[in-house]
């Protein structure tokens, strides 16, 4: 065993670095997608509840459980050195993947959830009190909406939503005039993850910056498909989750300025994020550990490093062509089944296409097209806000990822069909 | 796959969910109670008036949902018109059984009011769906209970 090994695994690009896309090659790559659901094959539309896994992922993982593995940070021993060096190399990977200036700028959580909480805790605690505002929008996920209801609840502070229009389009006017002089924190998602607009982000924080506001990114639907620039943007935070862009549950990824990380208190307190420990008195490591308490995710950063890897040697650009062309064809392709409503035709989007039906509830069309080995993700998406302002109490919607085809567009709009059927 | 699914979605379950009966909000009603499945987002109120007598002397619902709860709601109110609370309790039971176990077929012919209900067994092949069947009864007997809110969680 040696590190050497460990990380030719974990950096095994699937043969994929070839200039055209080959979604034949992506898909042998993922070995779920043989699977027949109801004796049809997998057509797995899902991808932005949850990406499946390439085996590069899930080999690297088993991988190191099976010769390199051992707890973090600690001991003196060869396994806990190699495990530490491939946990670190991660970091460093994910670094590289945002463009972020070091590696002390990347904190490892549980899950995106998890770092919206422990920002809203960490940034309110020396930053936000009564009458203060934070931004938000209607197009937030739940996971960036109720940290902040909860800093309210506890503080009393403001929280300020920016609208949008009815094809789902971020109202950047609108926006602007809700930043003012008790305005602490916008915190806006990038891609949305009901209806895949694209939020002109550049603009919203150029906006925010010339009145010294911080930005947070919801970033969990916008890497998958999008090159990332947390520099270019100028993000001051970016997060995004692992299983969404083909690594493992169980890892989140926090980014943050160094000089705006050095400054918030610990998250939880706890190993691992101290510096040392008496009774009377603790201090803590600087960032990242800060944020780290206890036992990290260890194989789910090996994991997301080998995530990160696969889906860069496929090329960024080259996916956002192919899904860009997959959700053109789709929203071309479904607009002509009887009776279906696109719900969000936003200037720019992403990879994310939602409808209703006038016949046929969101759960029913999900049910239906199931039995035809379909997996759309039905209902409110953890967007009640943005649906209540569309009007509707759920969508049904289709998400596109590497391994998804043309073809697979095709069962899903017939499949829609055989809904008007049913219901018509 | 044809053939579960139109055992799902019956004309009779099609023709409820288009078309609830006892679609409306009593004014005499001395129970009410919401329902919401936090899975989908869908939500509805169903009110009862209950006489002295503890029999159910109307039921009533409102609110929007799939096919499968809005006729299962809309067939739970016309089933239990004229039923003791604790009959209406019973009813629950055995419908909650024939929509999950396999085997409770219900299909007990002097049984009119399961007999009536028999429509909605089919959801026992799809269980992400019970909870849709059952929203409506959940909030009845929350109703019943006195307690103004019900999940399918």
């Amino acid at each position: 065993m040696s590190k050497a090994t460990a990380k030719r695994v974990a950096a095994a690009p699937g043969d994929n670095s070839a200039a055209a896309f080959d979604v034949a090659r992506v898909r042998a790559d993922f070995p779920i997608l043989t699977q027949e659901v109801f004796g049809h094959p997998l057509v797995y539309l899902d991808t932005a509840a949850s990406a499946q896994k390439p085996r590069q992922v899930i080999e690297a993982m088993s991988h190191a459980y099976e010769t390199c593995y051992a707890n973090v940070h600690r001991g003196v021993h060869r396994m806990s050195q190699l495990t530490t060096d491939a946990f670190e190399s991660g970091r460093e990977t994910v670094a590289r993947f945002l463009n972020a200036g070091s590696a002390d700028e990347i904190v490892f959580t549980r899950n995106a959830t998890e770092a919206f909480n422990l920002l809203a805790t960490c940034f309110a605690s020396v930053n936000l009190g009564h009458g203060d505002e934070v931004v938000i929008s209607t197009m937030e996920h739940h996971a960036n909406i109720v940290p902040w209801q909860l800093v309210r609840d506890r503080l009393g502070i403001v929280l300020r939503i920016v609208p949008i229009d009815d094809d789902g389009n971020f109202l950047l006017d609108e926006y602007e005039a809700l930043l003012g002089p008790r305005t602490k924190l916008v915190a806006v998602t990038h891609v949305s993850n009901a209806l895949g607009t694209v939020v002109p982000l550049k603009q919203v924080i150029e906006r925010a910056h010339a009145r010294n506001i911080p930005v947070l990114v919801d970033g969990c639907q916008a890497v998958p498909h999008i090159k990332v620039d947390v520099q270019a943007l100028d993000a001051d935070f970016y997060v995004f989750t692992g299983h969404k862009l083909y690594g493992p549950t169980g890892i989140g990824v926090f980014y943050g300025k160094s000089e705006l990380l050095k400054d918030l208190p610990p998250y939880q307190g706890g190993g691992e994020m101290i510096a040392s420990v008496t009774f009377e008195k603790t201090t803590f490591k600087d960032p990242p550990h800060r944020f780290e308490a206890g036992t990290p995710p260890i194989v789910e950063v090996i994991g997301l490093s080998a995530a990160i890897d696969y889906v860069q040697a496929l090329g960024q650009d080259a996916i956002a062509a192919h899904e860009n062309g997959l959700r053109t064809y789709a929203e071309t392709r479904l607009a002509q089944v009887p009776g279906l409503n696109l719900i969000g035709t936003a200037r720019e989007k992403a990879s994310i296409v939602s409808f209703t039906m006038d016949s046929a509830h969101p759960h029913d069309i999900g049910t239906i097209v199931d039995r035809s080995g379909v997996a759309l993700r039905t209902g409110h998406h953890c967007a009640q806000p943005l649906m209540q302002r569309l009007g509707v109490a759920a969508t049904a919607r289709a998400s596109f990822g590497i391994y998804n085809t043309r073809d697979e567009v095709d069962v899903l709009a017939r499949a829609l069909e055989s809904v008007h059927e049913i219901f018509g | 796959m044809l053939d579960d699914l139109r055992e799902l979605y019956q004309e009779v379950i099609l023709d409820h969910g288009r078309n609830p009966r006892n679609h409306r909000n009593p004014p005499e009603a001395n129970r009410h109670a919401h329902g919401h499945n936090p899975m989908c987002g869908d939500s509805v109120v169903v009110y009862a008036t209950v006489d002295d007598a503890g029999v159910i002397r109307d039921v009533a619902f409102e609110g929007k949902g799939c096919a499968i709860s809005v006729a299962s709601a809309s067939l739970m109110t016309e089933v239990l018109k004229g039923k003791t609370e604790a009959e209406a309790k019973v009813l629950f039971g055995q419908f909650h059984d024939m929509c999950t176990k396999e085997g409770a077929q219900g299909g007990d012919p002097d049984n009119e009011e399961l007999e009536r209900l028999q429509v909605l067994a089919g959801v026992r092949e799809f269980p992400m769906r019970v909870k849709c069947a059952t929203l409506a009864w959940h909030t009845l007997s929350a109703a019943m209970a006195g307690t103004d809110d019900a999940t399918t969680e």
